[in-house]
């Protein structure tokens, strides 16, 4: 039977939300799943991993894990894992986790099988899908590393209940001062959220016009209350329209929303290789041959600037 | 200061996937290749910085890539010559680390990721293998003698990170706008020096089942034309959907 190790995430003490998708994606192996966080203390929200499936919960601390210190962490957990005896580690492709787990595989002499979209044990191998090729095709992989290292595409893994001990165990750990540190993070203005954790986006492009007419979108999020961001084209963000963090696309963020709904976007591959894994998609255009409405499946032709302040007025009747 | 920067020869964004007849890889049969997007970044952060070797893993064409390289205006180039890229980015790291240790750098530049593989990884795995501090994704940098600040995006908010030289970094969009290669520049590049070395991967730990299809979206519907689609677009969402 397989024993997989989950590496959840925390910022500022608290269990990110990633950490229950981890779990979900360690269960899908079909063995025993422990859990590990690196924090500088108790983790709120830690016992939740329990819920979605976790054995045990183990808390790595070190004083200076109050931030994100790369080499620390990295040594911690590679130290546990080699002790462990796992037959997978499970990170999620976040921007903490593809920076964490290679440097973890590296110092188990593998590498990472990275971004997965499905896992499956098989034998004593792994089989996992990952998209490639700007989400053009998949490729399917059987990793014989031991342990294997993965991450999961973040928000694929639709969190599953399946309530477990979720023993918690905290485990003070001795790490040598890192070289990289982290100084300061400069969080985004109170109220915004990143289109890479949003349930709902709403991304404009060059059919926006100017960079003022953003607040038609930023109503309709606004009209969701609080579970949607707006997101934006390249196109518009290398004209600095918008700010890069929130460009969804190839060279942007991928993201895999409940809801996307794309304005004034025409649908470049370069953009639909960032969204394509969204479960619902919404276009609307005025150009009812844009590629976008190929992938899209509900599809609106016309004139933005009358149909968007239209659906913010509908949805904000739904929401009351 | 002495500067390394990996690069990748990769599909052209807008390249149409065709699964070649092994079922396990791309049909690269009327395929563009270009120079991996983010490692351009990396090659013009190299040339704001220093003296600029490029190294590829990969291909005889990928001479191409890194002659694209020296037209931007790098040193000399490398290429780490074989016909087939390991699915393991641990593989690749091995090789590439292995050549690096032959000399000394001040940083060692990679892109965020391969657009082609999408792996974020071998920037990462070469710093540990050479036992380097790194920071990953990069998008503003200051260095100050031996001392680095670089600032790196995470959801919600931007990571301020300190470093020491030697390191290795991997750019991300916005670090800043590479240029193109002159035509003096393309000129120039044909004299510089290109060593080719052949190298012999391992097959590594990850081995190709499949390259397959993504899944067919169902078939989606023009709900209509104009505010009047709204109404049922929102009904639709509601009911059919079930996201609202």
């Amino acid at each position: 039977m397989t024993k997989a190790l989950a590496v959840l995430e925390q910022r500022d003490g608290v269990l990110r939300k990633i950490s229950y998708e981890i779990v979900t994606g360690a269960q899908r192996l079909g063995g025993t799943v422990e859990a590990v966080v690196c924090a500088a203390g108790p983790v709120q929200g830690a016992e939740q991993a329990g819920k979605f499936g976790a054995d045990k919960v183990v808390t790595l601390t070190n004083a200076a894990f109050a931030q994100y210190t790369p080499e620390g962490y990295a040594q911690a957990l590679a130290e546990r894992i080699k002790q462990g005896g796992y037959q997978a580690v499970v990170f999620g492709a976040s921007a903490t986790g593809k920076d964490l787990a290679p440097r973890v595989a590296a110092r188990l002499g593998v590498g990472v099988a990275a971004d997965l979209t499905d896992l499956a044990a098989d034998g004593n191998a792994i089989v996992v899908t990952r998209p490639v090729y700007a989400g053009k095709a998949l490729l399917k992989v059987k990793v014989t590393a031991q342990p294997a290292v993965l991450s999961l595409r973040p928000s694929v893994f639709t969190p599953v209940e399946r309530p477990k001990a979720g023993t918690p165990e905290s485990v003070p750990v001795t790490v040598p001062a890192g070289r990289v540190t982290v100084r300061e993070v400069k969080a985004a203005p109170a109220g915004t959220l990143d289109v890479a954790e949003a349930q709902v986006i709403i991304s404009g492009g060059r059919g926006l016009k100017e960079p003022a007419n953003f607040k038609v979108l930023e109503e309709l999020a606004h009209a969701f209350g609080g579970r949607a961001a707006v997101g934006a084209s390249r196109a518009v963000v290398d004209a600095g329209w918008r700010a890069h963090a929130d460009q969804v696309g190839q060279t942007g963020k991928t993201v895999s929303p409940s809801l996307y709904i794309a304005v004034g976007i025409s649908g470049a591959i370069q953009h639909l290789a960032g969204m394509r894994t969204s479960k619902v998609i919404v276009a609307i255009n005025k150009d009812k041959d844009a590629p976008i409405f190929k992938i899209a499946d509900y599809g609106v032709v016309g004139d933005l600037f009358e149909i968007v302040p239209k659906l913010t007025e509908e949805i904000r009747k739904l929401h009351g | 200061m002495k500067i390394a920067v990996c690069i990748k020869r990769v599909p052209d964004s807008e390249t149409r996937v065709k699964i070649a007849a092994d079922g396990k890889s791309l049909d690269e049969a009327g395929v563009k290749f270009v120079m991996n997007p983010y490692d351009e970044f990396a090659v013009e952060e190299g040339l704001r910085r220093g003296e600029v070797t490029v190294l590829s893993l990969g291909p005889a064409a990928a001479q191409e890539t890194i002659r694209t390289a020296l037209a931007m205006g790098a040193d000399r180039g490398i290429l780490l010559q074989t016909d087939k890229i390991p699915a393991d980015s641990f593989e690749a790291a091995r090789i590439l680390a292995a050549e690096l240790k032959t000399a000394s750098w001040d940083l060692i530049l990679f892109g965020r990721m391969a657009i082609d593989d999408y792996n974020h990884q071998v920037g990462p795995l070469v710093a540990e293998l050479l036992g380097l501090p790194c920071v990953t994704a990069v998008s503003h940098l200051e260095i100050e003698g031996t001392q680095g600040v670089a600032e790196r995006e995470i959801e919600g908010g931007i990571e301020v990170v300190e470093f020491p030289l030697p390191a290795v970094l991997t750019a991300d969009k916005g670090l800043n706008e590479p240029r193109y290669p002159a035509l003096k520049g393309i000129m120039a590049a044909k004299k510089k020096p290109l060593e080719v070395k052949p190298v012999q991967p391992g097959p590594g730990s990850l081995e190709v089942v499949a390259l397959m299809p993504p899944p067919d979206r169902k078939e989606g519907k023009i709900v209509g034309e104009g505010v009047a689609a709204v109404g049922e677009l929102v009904r639709l969402l509601r009911e059919e959907a079930k996201v609202l």
